[in-house]
């Protein structure tokens, strides 16, 4: 036991500390992407660096104030909750501690909901519970998130933030990358229309299946967007990488992105884009 | 007590199985196709069409290598993203002509690198992942050696996974995930014994189908009695699933990963 005596999740804490006060009068923050001192009201309600323009990342209740309509939130599926597969030791613990750390049960919170009054399925990933990894319960929330939308003809939205796969378990959540995809792949052929918002960070499993996925792919600013992780890939180049590299616009360049819209516009951005898919999608419903 | 470890390193073996012997020994008629369409060959992947058992299949497979030359040259069998839209190109085109799909794992992953990164190595897998899901034709993937990460999964969306009774399936490597959970890649050891990579775990918890043996009462099979027999259970998977009409085929794919 004690390997889990150390603390493996380094960026977790310091996702904890970026939201609560970093200083003691709480009313200064660091700005995590260009170290400026900012003053917290200059953040906004949106929790953006007034200097660099990076957008903070944000807890899944604050997201889904700043994107949906007030009051229109269903959740769906809230009892899925993380299990064991491969009895990994000191797992269950762990996923005790983040519960009541985070105030959330897992690392995706889905549902319906209305975006300036256009109804839509929701999921959003949380990177404050374990870096937002994919395990079976994740996977399994954003795969009845596509089944139900799929049965209800209902649109997906979905915010992606991830380290990737949850190493706890093992071979099932590399499964979850098949089962989400093949879900897409499901509403993809009704006609019904996807769109991701890749938020801070997206990496590997979750790149490599649905963030990928989306028929429109939006980014915020900054966001870091990748498969292989930037420590793994100078470990097997031997060299370091440039600055700009894995960032949204860096992948926007590259082409793997539509747009990259600043969060106090993304509300209106994602509304605007649902309204040009319901008109199409309408017509063979009603 | 035998050492997990002692099957990774079981799994490494340059001399074990590959795609080449498969192509020469067990495909009549192949006839390797190149090329993504899109930017480059990747030589990482090998593809191409011929016959098993008398019906045309297309065959795709990670090539690892013998040689420090041939490892060099197929990037260890790590693919970057155009290897994994050269081997969708090839299963669509399966499609197309109706015929089945055999595909043969042994990476240790997705290549690192700037260049794949930069070409969307996300992406790739993500589209093979969702158009493996609904490919119309019979798919049957094999895992030969070392099955890692996103990169094994890549081609390993099918109507059954087998794996060889010494090769693994993972996650991502011992290495690698002891990397990531305890910063130290040293502990790969303890992280093997505890990520049931094995043929025989993996059976086990349902995640593959069947294990094809490499040893019988302790000794080791030839290559050749390998090849053999695994042709004859190759022939029988396709028979079955070939008399499944395309609905069945893909219900029953879409239920195999949806109960992870």
């Amino acid at each position: 036991m004690r390997l889990f005596k150390k603390r493996p999740y380094i960026s977790l804490q310091k996702s904890t500390s970026q939201n609560g006060p970093s200083v003691p009068d709480g009313m200064f923050e660091k700005c995590p992407n260009c170290k400026q001192s900012v003053y917290v009201k200059a953040l906004g309600r949106e929790r953006v660096c007034p200097h660099c323009n990076y957008a903070l990342r944000i807890r899944a209740q604050e997201r889904l104030a700043l994107t949906t309509d007030r009051g229109s939130f269903t959740e769906w599926n809230a009892d899925i909750h993380p299990s064991n597969p491969l009895d990994f030791p000191g797992y269950e613990n762990k996923i005790k501690q983040v519960q009541i750390s985070s105030g959330l049960r897992e690392a995706v919170l889905t549902g319906e909901a209305t975006v300036n009054g256009n109804p839509t399925a929701i999921g959003i990933m949380d990177s404050h519970f374990i870096m937002g990894s994919m395990g079976q319960a994740v996977g399994e929330k954003i795969t009845r998130l596509f089944e139900e939308a799929t049965e209800k003809s209902l649109p997906v939205v979905l915010f992606t933030a991830s380290g990737g796969a949850r190493m706890q378990e093992g071979i099932f959540s590399l499964m979850q990358m098949a089962k989400t995809s093949a879900a897409i792949k499901n509403h993809s052929d009704k006609g019904l229309f996807y769109l991701t918002v890749i938020t801070d960070p997206t990496t590997g499993g979750v790149t490599a299946s649905f963030a990928m996925l989306g028929d429109i792919i939006l980014a915020e600013p900054g966001a870091l967007i990748g498969f292989a992780g930037k420590r793994v890939i100078e470990q097997t180049i031997k060299a370091s990488l440039p600055e700009d590299f894995q960032l949204a616009e860096t992948v926007l360049k590259n082409g793997f992105i539509d747009q990259i819209i600043e969060r106090k516009r993304l509300k209106s951005v994602i509304a605007q884009l649902l309204t040009l898919h319901t008109e199409l999608d309408g017509g063979d419903k009603t | 007590m035998t050492n997990v470890m002692d099957t990774v390193a079981l799994a490494r073996k340059t001399d074990r199985i590959s795609i080449r012997d498969i192509t020469s020994i067990m495909i009549d008629d192949f006839i390797e196709l190149h090329g993504d369409r899109l930017y480059r060959d990747d030589t990482a992947i090998v593809g191409g069409i011929g016959r098993l058992s008398g019906r045309p299949v297309t065959v795709i497979g990670n090539q690892k290598g013998t040689s420090i030359e041939e490892n060099m040259q197929s990037n260890f069998g790590s693919a970057h993203p155009e290897g994994y839209r050269k081997a969708l190109r090839l299963m669509k085109q399966a499609e197309k002509f109706n015929r089945p799909v055999l595909n043969f794992i042994n990476t240790s992953g997705a290549y690192c690198g700037v260049d794949a990164e930069n070409r969307g190595q996300g992406e790739a897998i993500a589209r093979n992942l969702l158009e493996m899901s609904k490919l119309s034709v019979p798919v049957l993937s094999i895992i030969l050696g070392e099955g890692g990460s996103g990169g094994a999964l890549a081609l390993a969306v099918a109507d059954e996974v087998w794996m060889m009774e010494h090769s693994i399936y993972s996650i991502l490597s011992p290495e690698g995930f002891a990397s990531i959970l305890w910063k130290d890649a040293k502990k790969a050891g303890e992280a093997a014994e505890l990520m049931k990579l094995t043929s025989a775990d993996l059976k086990e918890l349902g995640i593959i189908d069947q294990v094809i043996p490499e040893q019988s009462d302790g000794e080791w099979l030839s290559k050749e009695s390998i090849l053999s027999s695994l042709k004859i259970e190759i022939d029988r998977a396709f028979t079955k699933y070939e008399q499944m009409n395309r609905e069945t085929l893909l219900n029953r794919r879409y239920e195999r990963f949806r109960k992870f």
